[in-house]
């Protein structure tokens, strides 16, 4: 044996030294992936959260309890719909629990306070909602992942429809955060027609008399509403009762006309327009087996909530496979991300320079289920193609 | 249609200050009559909103569900009074305050604990559309109920209060509780009885809004601070007090949110109008209130003599 | 009863021990989250001792407390997101600010007593709370967040509260002078007098005292001092929100004075410690803390009226007898 040591034996020295120093640091060789999923799971709008949950955890259930190859953890926590107790508990998963992702956060102003956290400690989130026009564009982080659709996306969806079905005279309704003004300027963008009336109300609110007088006096051809959750059903509810569904078309993106909608409030929804990125019935291959396991496993429909939900854990999965497991190395994980080599739910499926999805968006309409319920069919073709967003062109990262 | 719009957000102003008034009686008794600062008393219209969904989910029948929302309630109001409460009556008000918030904590998370964070309650089926008041104003049906509802039970408390027996011990006792005493008044059997009405009235409330709102934990911080808003205006111990401070308050934050919206829509964007709007209009609720303590700050009505 | 009983001075000197190796403590078992939990202990105690101040001693139930500790906030954040990051500007402007509310909210409320009093502050601070709500240039009801911390130079070395080791000890030392300071002021003349006024207002008015005055200023210094734990708290999560002035918050602050021992130097801070630590060992075990925190304040209410303070007080109490 030759007294200066073998190449190998410096190699073996290397591999065991910086094996050390990882092993100091929170994200040392993984034998598992930890995900800190926040999500409103309480509260009116709980629904969404427990979708995105649901859908979240098949994903991992369906894959034997791992993704791409590691054993996932995932720690599940509530918001209760409060920015703070939301940036509490990422502060907890990150620094306490020091995990790999964070994810789930339904509400765009919930997120917006809790992703400092995130960005401090460089770790990355993965938006299974909530993608706000200010991180499309100038507040880009390639820490970001948007698997869900841009904020404005399905309001760009609805007002192009709204030219289709030649509306002439539009009632914008929206709660009073970053999501709704994204919302009501997405819609405006694509939309030709007059728009007679823009009310911000307040975010959770949930009795809309004073809201519904207005718009009786506004005489719209339609109102387009954004109202996620709880405050969606209850303001269709009450649209109905103040007997406002005769004369003015009720235009809805699809979170407002989901399965989570559609069950409280019953046969008033048979008929109303709505647009998405994704329906229970689309019939790619990733699709029905999602929909046919989360229906065994769950006993429900799934929103869209919880296609995106079992996205970002596919998506998540697609990164630890594509890196062999080696999380400590995020460059390559943030490229494997960037790739998005996985099988969408929602069927063709990329990142744009900014890490928004690019995709399509469908007009869907409620209608029989066949066993006397109601359920979302889409349109075949779509009504916006391979649409990205707006707000691209402000964004200082440019891929690769 | 100006017309037809002012008249519609006004009937939902009524709407809203006849509930107020619900909860706004039931507190300016327990404050005037018992000197007890009752936080809690929130927690009350939150438990019979619960109490009437999982009732009405039970029977399939909304007046069946409110109805024994009221009843047990009203119970629960009387088995609290007696069991706690009254030993507070002797502590000073910081106690009260402590006790009684101490409460709402055991209260949000007990009803949690037993019905979840929330329960679906919708409006009967038969009530779900619109009434044509008047050719082109509809107005939802189910609010009409609430506002006859309302109206009869304000017409209900003063006739108890200035017609039966029962009502001229609590006046007595909310003027001078040491004579009434004085004069034999059974006073703690009078103190749960009250106490008893109070909840009821919440439970009224809370059954009724129920549809409208969500019947979630947590659901009476908000008013809970509006309806000791309504007493402070109306007079503490004063039920004519209450009802007039409850539609004023219920009158100046609708039609307050609304009109403001209108005219700050003018020169703000429309998102900064819609959020100046309704903060403005509840801070004009608080402004009156603090200009009703500098003026005349036993309020509108005084029960005390 | 001007000299601090040893036993008392001892377990000061302990308390203060034990708070100056806590980051260490932690640091050294890796549990270095809990740092942020020990940080806002701290700053609520600062909050709770400033109302114990106006609460306690001065005998006035303000029920708006929480407006001053977000009004403390709010002006920080708004510095630092118009790109002021001094924090000796931040301190000074936060001080203005709470005490310029303080003078004319107590100006206001001072006329009123008793319940109507407890009504008029609570009033004021929803004012605060829905001000803030409508102002969507700073957040509105969604809140600020804040990158920024407050920045303070010493020498050539520059102090940034973004460490959580230097937010901390800073906070510490503003706890430390503020129960200093209030240690002090109970002996003191005019703290006597304040007490006077507290049991008897009517009799320290005929006894030449300017019972309005000396109110005002109780409660101005209070309000600034609220403000200045509302500084530190923004600091501390880097997000403030109209929340932080709601009434529920007002209503911890008084449980936590309340808890601590009402009228005594570490009444709000004890408080403070007892109902965090409660809170959050109790969220660890059950899904429901707040049912059980509800049972210990009732408990408190019902069975030891002088606080935790006083139970610890008690013995010697009951050897001066």
């Amino acid at each position: 044996m030759p007294t200066r040591p073998s190449l190998s034996a410096v190699a073996a020295a290397l591999v065991a030294a910086s094996a050390l120093s990882l092993a100091a640091a929170p994200a040392a060789a993984h034998d598992k992936v930890k995900i800190g999923l926040v999500s409103t799971l309480s509260g009116p709008s709980s629904a969404l959260g427990i979708d995105i949950r649901d859908g979240f955890l098949l994903a991992v259930k369906l894959n034997g309890g791992k993704l791409g190859g590691l054993p996932a953890e995932v720690i599940v926590s509530d918001d209760q719909f409060k920015p703070d107790v939301a940036k509490q508990l990422f502060e907890k998963n990150i620094k306490r629990d020091k995990v790999d992702f964070m994810t789930g956060v339904v509400f765009s102003n919930i997120m917006l306070a809790a992703l400092p956290e995130a960005y401090d400690s460089k770790t990355i989130y993965i938006s299974a909602n909530a993608a706000p026009s200010s991180i499309a564009g100038k507040d880009c982080n390639p820490l970001f992942f948007a698997v869900s659709w841009p904020n404005d996306a399905y309001h760009e969806a609805a007002g192009q429809f709204a030219n289709q079905k030649e509306l002439k005279s539009v009632y914008l309704v929206a709660p009073n955060y970053q999501a709704g003004k994204d919302s009501l300027a997405g819609f405006k963008r694509t939309y030709k027609g007059q728009v007679v009336g823009e009310n911000y109300t307040k975010l959770g609110q949930l009795d809309y008399a004073a809201e519904l007088a207005e718009i009786r006096a506004a005489k719209p051809q339609a109102v387009y509403i954004f109202l996620p959750g709880g405050m969606g059903i209850n303001f269709i509810k009450q649209y109905v009762a103040a007997g406002l569904g005769k004369d003015t078309t009720l235009l809805l993106p699809g979170f407002s006309a989901d399965q989570d909608v559609i069950n409280p409030v019953g046969p008033a929804m048979a008929g109303l327009f709505n647009t998405a990125h994704w329906s229970p019935d689309f019939t790619n291959a990733a699709n029905q087996k999602f929909v046919a396991e989360f229906e065994k496993e769950y006993k429900r429909v799934p929103t869209l909530y919880a296609s995106q939900g079992y996205d970002a854990a596919q998506l998540i999965a697609a990164a630890v496979r594509d890196t062999k497991g080696k999380l400590e190395d995020q460059a390559a994980v943030l490229k494997a991300l960037r790739a998005a080599k996985f099988d969408s739910v929602r069927g063709p499926f990329k990142f744009n320079t900014n890490q928004y999805p690019i995709q399509n968006y469908y007009v869907r309409t409620v209608g029989s289920d066949g066993k006397g319920g109601l359920i979302n069919k889409s349109f075949n073709e779509p009504i916006l193609k391979n649409h990205g967003d707006a707000y691209v062109q402000s964004c200082p990262m440019k891929g690769g | 249609m100006a017309g037809v719009l002012v008249l519609e957000q006004a009937l939902n102003g009524l709407q809203f200050g006849l509930m107020l008034f619900l909860l706004a009686a039931g507190l300016t008794l327990v404050f005037g009559v018992m000197d007890m600062i009752n936080l809690a008393h929130g927690s009350l219209y939150m438990v019979g909103a619960f109490l009437a969904a999982w009732l009405v989910g039970l029977t399939g029948s909304f007046t069946l569900g409110v109805i024994g929302a009221v009843a047990l309630t009203f119970a629960f109001g009387m088995a609290l009074e007696a069991g706690l409460l009254r030993t507070l009556y002797a502590r000073d008000h910081l106690s009260q305050v402590l006790a009684t918030f101490a409460l709402i904590l055991i209260l949000n998370d007990g009803t949690k604990m037993v019905f979840g964070n929330d329960l679906p309650l919708s409006a009967p089926a038969a009530l779900a559309g619109p009434v044509e008041l008047l050719p082109g104003l509809q107005y939802p049906a189910y609010r009409l109920l609430i506002l006859v509802v309302g109206l009869a039970l304000a017409v209900l408390l003063w006739l108890l209060v200035q017609k039966t027996r029962l009502g001229a011990l609590v006046r007595a006792g909310a003027s001078n509780r040491t004579m009434a005493t004085a004069m034999g008044t059974d006073i703690p059997r009078l103190f749960t009885v009250v106490f008893g009405i109070g909840a009821a009235l919440c439970a009224v409330a809370g059954a009724l809004l129920g549809p409208l709102l969500a019947v979630q934990v947590g659901m009476g911080e908000n008013i809970l601070i509006l309806a000791f808003v309504v007493i402070v205006i109306g007079g503490i111990g004063s039920i004519r007090g209450a009802l007039v401070g409850a539609i004023l308050v219920g009158a100046v934050d609708t039609l307050g949110r609304t009109l403001l919206q209108h005219v700050l829509r003018e020169f703000l964007p429309p998102q900064w109008a819609s959020a100046a709007g309704p903060a403005f209009a509840s801070i004009a609720v608080y402004v009156f209130m603090a200009i009703v303590l500098a003026v005349r700050p036993q309020g509108l009505f005084p029960a005390r003599g | 009863m001007t000299r601090v009983p040893s036993r008392q001075l001892l377990a000061s000197v302990a308390v203060a021990a034990v708070a100056i190796a806590v980051p260490f403590v932690l640091d050294a078992l890796g549990l270095d989250f809990y740092l942020s939990l020990a940080s806002r202990i701290i700053v609520f105690a600062i909050a709770a001792t400033s109302l114990n101040l106006v609460l306690g001693y001065a005998g006035l139930v303000s029920f708006g407390h929480a407006a001053f500790f977000g009004l403390g906030a709010y002006v920080t954040a708004i510095l630092i997101t118009e790109g002021v990051q001094s924090g000796p500007v931040h301190l000074v402007a936060t001080v203005a600010v709470a005490a310029l509310a303080a003078l004319v909210i107590g100006a206001i409320s001072l006329r009123t007593r008793g319940v109507y009093f407890i009504m008029i502050t609570l009033a004021f601070a929803q004012m605060l709370f829905y001000l803030a709500n409508s102002v969507k240039g700073y957040g509105g009801d969604e809140g600020l967040s804040i990158r920024a911390r407050s920045l303070f130079s010493i020498g050539d070395r520059v102090l940034d509260l973004k460490d959580p080791f230097a937010l901390y000890y800073v906070a510490l030392a503003v706890l430390a002078v503020s129960l200093v300071a209030l240690a002090r002021f109970a002996p003191s003349p005019f703290g006597r007098a304040v007490l006077a006024m507290r049991d008897d207002d009517v009799r320290a008015e005929a006894l030449g005292f300017p019972t309005y005055r000396y109110k005002l200023l109780v409660f101005v210094v209070a309000g600034a001092l609220g403000g200045v734990a509302g500084a530190l708290s923004v600091n501390l999560q880097g997000y403030v929100s109209p929340n932080a002035m709601h009434w529920t918050q007002s209503g911890r602050l008084m449980v936590m004075v309340i808890l601590g021992g009402v009228a005594t130097v570490w009444g709000g801070a004890v408080g403070a410690v007892a109902l965090l630590v409660l809170e959050e060992a109790l969220s660890s075990w059950t899904e429901h803390a707040e049912f059980w925190t509800g049972f210990v304040l009732l408990a408190v209410v019902l069975f030891a009226r002088q606080g935790l303070v006083g139970l610890w007080t008690a013995p010697a109490r009951e050897r001066r007898r």
